[in-house]
Order: C-alpha cells, then sequence, then structure tokens
C-alpha cells in the first residue's frame, strides 16, 4: 500500500515557515485533544445518567424481575448513595471513578477493574490484527475495483462485499466455526472450537505463542472478512470521486503511464477520506469483537460483556462500557493525529 | 389553486424519480426480494399456524432434518422451523421498520435544527451528535436494553436512540447546502419565521435524501436487531431470526451439524439486509446525481 502523500505546499507560508507550522501542528494537536477530552467527559457523565436518572428507583429498576439478594440491592443503594442529592452522587461516582475504583463484580465477587484488566489484551489483539487485515485487503480491493470500474474484477468484488456487508458478522463466524472447526459430513475440522489457547500450554512460550495464533485464526478471519467489505465500498467510491478531477487529466497528459497517475496522484488523495471512516468505524468493530468473542469463546472484554448481560452483572456491564468508550475515543483521537500527519492542509 | 400546482409537481418528479431508478437492476431486484419479505410477514398467519409457535404444542423430534413434515427441519423443543422462520419475518421486519422510524425522527430533526440555527445552538447540537457518534453502538445498545428489559418495542427504542447520529449528520450536511441557496435568502427577506423556513423550504428539500438514508437506516437496524436478539436481549415470547439464530448456538446445533437451524434465519437476514442496501443505493445515485454515474 503506498501511503505517500502528496504533500501540497498549502498552509506553509513561504517566508518565516518554522515556527507558523509548528503553531498551526500544536493548535490542531490541541483542538483535537481537547475535543477528545470533551467526548470523555460527555461519556462518563452519560454513563453516570445512564444508570441513575430513568423514572423511578435505580436500584429498583435494575433488579425488576430478576431475583438478585436484598442485600446486594441495599449495597447498590449504599455505594452509589442514592439517598445523597444528585451533585452529591455524581462527585461521589467520579472520586470513585478516579481511584479506579468501578464497584464489585456480580458474578466474579470481585473489583471490576480487576476482572476488566486480565480481560483486556485478547481484545485488543483481535480488534489489533482484524482491523490491520481488514483495512489493508480491503483498500487494495476498492482500489482496484474503483480504478476499473464496470470491470469483472469490479462487479465481483462489489456483490460479493454488499452480501458480506449484509451479513452480521457472528453469523459468518458461526458458517466458519461450523465448516473449519466442526467440519462438515466426511470433512473433519482444522482448527480449534473456540478459546484462546489449549489448555496447560505456557502463554509466553513459543509454542503457546504460535498454539495462540492457531486459536485466533478463525476469530480474525471473520473480523476483517466483515470489515473489508465496508472499506472496499468506502475506498472504492473515494476513488471515484476523485476520478474526474482535473489533476488527473494532467498527470495523463504529461504522459504518465496509468499505473504511476493511480498510484501517485489518485489513491493517496482517495485515501484521505477514506481513513477517516476507517477510524469512525473502530466502534462498531468493536461491537464486532463482543459477538465474534462469544461465537468462539475468546476470553476478552467481548465475551466478558456478554457474561455480564447474561447474569445481568451491573457494575461488569457498566464498567465494560466505559472501557469500550474511551478506547473508541482514544482511538478516534489517534486516526485524528494520523490524518493531521497525512494532510498537512488541516493543520494549517 | 397553488396547492394543487404543488401536487401535480411532486407527481411528476416522482414519476422522474422512478423512471430513473428502474433503470438500475440491482435496485429492482432489491424491491423484488422486499415485496416477498413484506408479503410474508403481513400474510404469516395463512402461511403458517400461530399454535406452532408454542413450545408446549410442539409435535416434532426435537433437531430433526428436514422431512415432508417439517420441510425445514425442526429446532431443539421440536417447533418447525420453517413457521419459525415465517413468524420470525415479522418480528424482524417490525423492529427494524419502528426502529428506522424513531432513528430518523431523531436523526432529521436534529440535523435541520443544527444546520439552520446558526450560533451557539446549532453548535451546541453538531457537539452533542458528534459525541453520541463515538460511543460505541453495540455496548450502548447492550446497557440501554439491559436496564429497559426485553421487549420488542423496546428493543426498537434501542436502536432508534443509539442510531440517530449519523442521519443527524448528513441532514445537517444537506441542510447547510440549502441554507446558502437564494430561495431561502428570499424567504427570509420576506419574513419567513424559522419554523416557516424549515417546514416549507428546508425539510422539502432534504426530504429525497432522508428517503435514501431511510432504507439504508433499515438495513442497519435489522442487522442490530438481529445482534441483540443473538446476544439474548430480544423478546423472549416472539421470537425473531436472531433469536433463532441465539436459541441454535446455545443448544449446539453447530456441533450438532444441523445446519437447518443455522443456515435459512441467516440467510433471510442477509437477503432483506442487502435488498434495503441494494434499494437505497439505487435512490442515492438516482437522488444525488454525483453518483449517478456509478
Amino acid at each position: 500500500m503506498p501511503v505517500t502523500v502528496q504533500t501540497a505546499p498549502v498552509g506553509r507560508t513561504a517566508d518565516g515557515g518554522g515556527p507558523r507550522v509548528r503553531s498551526g501542528t500544536w493548535r490542531y494537536v490541541g483542538g483535537k485533544a481537547l475535543g477528545a477530552l470533551g467526548s470523555l467527559a460527555f461519556i462518563l457523565t452519560f454513563n453516570f445518567f445512564l444508570f441513575r436518572v430513568l423514572p423511578g428507583d435505580p436500584a429498583r429498576n435494575l433488579t425488576r424481575n430478576r431475583k438478585i439478594p436484598p442485600e446486594q440491592v441495599a449495597a447498590l443503594r449504599e455505594s452509589w448513595g442514592l439517598d445523597e442529592p444528585l451533585l452529591q452522587q455524581f462527585l461521589l461516582y467520579l472520586k470513585a471513578l478516579l481511584n479506579g475504583d468501578l464497584g464489585i463484580s456480580y458474578k466474579f465477587r470481585l473489583p471490576v477493574a480487576d476482572v476488566i484488566a486480565d480481560r483486556v489484551w485478547p481484545t485488543l489483539v483481535l480488534v489489533g490484527t482484524g482491523t490491520l487485515i481488514a483495512t489493508v485487503v480491503g483498500l487494495w480491493i476498492g482500489i482496484k475495483s474503483g480504478w476499473n470500474r464496470g470491470s469483472r474484477f469490479d462487479k465481483v468484488t462489489t456483490g460479493s462485499t454488499l452480501t458480506v456487508y449484509a451479513m452480521p458478522e457472528w453469523w459468518l463466524g458461526l458458517i466458519l466455526l461450523a465448516v473449519f472447526a466442526v467440519g462438515i459430513g466426511p470433512l473433519p475440522g482444522v482448527f480449534p472450537t473456540g478459546g484462546l489457547i489449549s489448555p496447560g500450554v505456557d502463554p509466553w512460550s513459543l509454542e503457546g505463542i504460535l498454539d495462540m495464533a492457531w486459536h485466533l485464526v478463525l476469530p480474525v478471519t471473520t473480523l476483517a472478512l466483515a470489515y473489508l467489505a465496508e472499506y472496499a465500498l468506502i475506498m472504492r467510491s473515494s476513488l471515484l470521486d476523485e476520478m474526474g478531477e482535473d489533476y488527473l487529466l494532467t498527470a495523463r497528459a504529461k504522459g504518465l503511464r496509468d499505473d504511476l497517475v493511480r498510484r501517485r496522484h489518485a489513491v493517496p488523495n482517495a485515501l484521505l477520506p477514506a481513513v477517516t471512516l476507517v477510524a469512525l468505524n473502530i466502534g462498531f468493530v468493536v461491537s464486532g469483537a463482543i459477538t465474534i468473542e462469544t461465537v468462539f469463546s475468546i476470553p476478552g472484554l467481548g465475551l466478558l460483556t456478554y457474561e455480564a448481560l447474561r447474569v445481568p452483572d451491573y457494575p461488569l456491564l457498566q464498567g465494560c462500557f466505559l472501557l469500550f468508550s474511551i478506547g473508541v475515543v482514544l482511538a478516534n483521537l489517534g486516526a485524528d493525529l494520523v490524518y493531521g500527519w497525512l494532510d498537512p492542509r488541516v493543520r494549517g | 389553486m397553488t396547492t394543487s400546482i404543488a401536487r401535480a409537481r411532486r407527481r411528476e418528479s416522482a414519476a422522474r424519480v422512478w423512471a430513473e431508478f428502474r433503470r438500475h437492476r440491482s435496485g429492482l431486484a432489491g424491491l423484488a426480494i422486499l415485496t416477498f419479505f413484506i408479503a410474508v410477514a403481513l400474510f404469516a398467519p395463512l402461511l403458517a399456524d400461530e399454535s406452532g409457535l408454542d413450545v408446549t404444542q410442539a409435535t416434532g423430534e426435537p433437531l430433526s432434518p428436514p422431512s415432508p413434515e417439517y420441510p425445514l427441519g425442526t429446532d431443539e423443543s421440536g417447533r418447525s422451523v420453517l413457521t419459525l422462520l415465517i413468524w420470525g419475518a415479522r418480528v424482524s421486519l417490525f423492529v427494524g421498520l419502528l426502529a428506522t422510524v424513531i432513528s430518523m425522527v431523531i436523526g432529521t430533526l436534529v440535523g435541520v435544527a443544527a444546520g439552520h440555527f446558526g450560533g451557539w445552538s446549532g453548535a451546541t447540537l453538531n457537539r452533542l451528535t458528534e459525541w453520541f457518534l463515538v460511543i460505541p453502538f453495540l455496548p450502548l445498545a447492550i446497557v440501554l436494553a439491559t436496564i429497559l428489559g426485553r421487549s420488542l418495542v423496546n428493543i426498537a427504542v434501542v436502536i432508534g436512540i443509539t442510531s440517530w447520529p449519523g442521519t443527524a449528520r448528513l441532514i445537517r450536511a444537506q441542510t447547510l447546502g440549502i441554507e446558502a441557496r437564494p430561495f431561502l435568502e428570499r424567504a427570509k427577506a420576506l419574513g419567513a419565521g424559522h419554523w416557516h423556513q424549515m417546514t416549507r423550504h428546508v425539510l422539502p428539500n432534504v426530504m429525497p435524501m432522508v428517503f435514501a438514508n431511510t432504507t439504508l437506516t433499515v438495513a442497519i437496524a435489522i442487522l442490530s436487531e438481529t445482534t441483540l436478539a443473538f446476544l439474548g436481549l430480544g423478546d423472549p415470547l416472539r421470537p425473531s431470526w436472531g433469536s433463532m439464530l441465539d436459541s441454535a448456538f446455545s443448544s449446539g446445533a453447530i456441533t450438532t451439524g444441523a445446519w437447518w437451524y443455522i443456515l435459512p434465519p441467516g440467510i433471510c437476514v442477509v437477503l432483506v439486509v442487502l435488498a434495503f442496501t441494494l434499494v437505497g443505493r439505487a435512490l442515492e445515485a438516482v437522488l444525488n446525481p454525483r453518483l449517478r454515474e456509478r
């Protein structure tokens, strides 16, 4: 993937460029960081109100129709300070959060923060590798089909990407699981049916890492397939937007080969909107991780969310929601910074 | 008299859109698939007896493969999968459409207002949209659905309030484009109030885009409903395609190789979602000339 961006001399003044560029960059980074902080504050407040301001008594709401021992309800009322005024409750909540106190999980009878900490890295590995593969392959397909619009490759890939896009990603996972792990008819399954590592293998040895990679083949493939479809569609339409532009005509007129026109001129420009959309999509990839971890029983945050909602274990659910949201805000901030680096124009 | 002219003009433009739409073969195919599924959902009582949904009245063997009596086999409690599938179409389409209505109403209101009102109120609405856009959809939907409890309307409400920001952003962009047009300036100069400007000038012009976006939103709403139901948040009394897949997964249909229980609900979801996507894309191409060449 050529990520060589045509750095147009915009936003960079010829005289005394140095300090002005730097202040522009800092203003851009600062603005984005401030925006992310705003989002975080919003999420924290939203999370607070989500569980408290619904009509009626929150503790009763959460326990409605469910068998939860009265002492747990009392503990909930106590820890939330439900008899205090709302502002007091909010301050109590913020103080607990700052101390890393997310409450005690009903299911595991352990602090939520500890339960979550153990489950973060499988999700990071799954989402990270899945997104990477989906982005590279998806953008490649999008470029190839967009550049040769109407070709056979374009028709086949657009049709199949639209179909995959219409699939719930976990259903795709179920099918892959049935075919490649369980096996159909006379064909035996090849891959493990679930989990992250075979029992009794040390995760820090070479054997353990290979074993984990083997366990992750199907889940990562599912995630990558589900999202590469979307990235291919985005990249294709982004490239098509650039197709009619005059600078491509100029590039052709000066005698560049078709291949070079694509690589040096069209793709770098088309890549920019695609990068933003890929970043915005991280929230959806996280959603995909929840269901895919459930299907392949990978002990990450997604499976933890599923376990929490089946109980339902509110403190744990709230903790997972908070962590997912913060993760997405940070990922978006990262993408914004990469975007600013790729496209000097936005730094101004 | 002016209303009749407006009506005639509207009818004319609808006819033009239809003529243009017919040229998109994939859009027509989508429309045909949709018609089929909507018919199945409407005539469900005629196609399969509702008593077939009752676990206590199930007649078949659990998880038996397709036979003349049960064309798509049976589920883990001996109910006909075909019956579940037919009644599931009702649930999936109902939730998908209701969620879309909720999402479109919120999204259009916020989007038009954010685009129309400058200053701090517009900026605030825009900020709010962006904040909601960042919250990951499924974790939020799970939390909301767990708090509200499991019912069809609740699921639709949850999907509606988690999916409006995308619409709001699109509509805001459209509104900003219209705000710059001379006819709105003329209306303002003639003394039109905000309400008149929005309902008579902005809304009619963004409506086509809202409509194209709606069909795409239905696709996403149905996918979301399926996912939430698969996670066990669906209405336990009214199984949708997602709840069927939930039961199939938890009753071990994967390991026993009960393909008739896993494939049909998934294929139905894919067909309906694909159909809405194709219709939506075709509509977008008709209404947005910039995309027409694709």
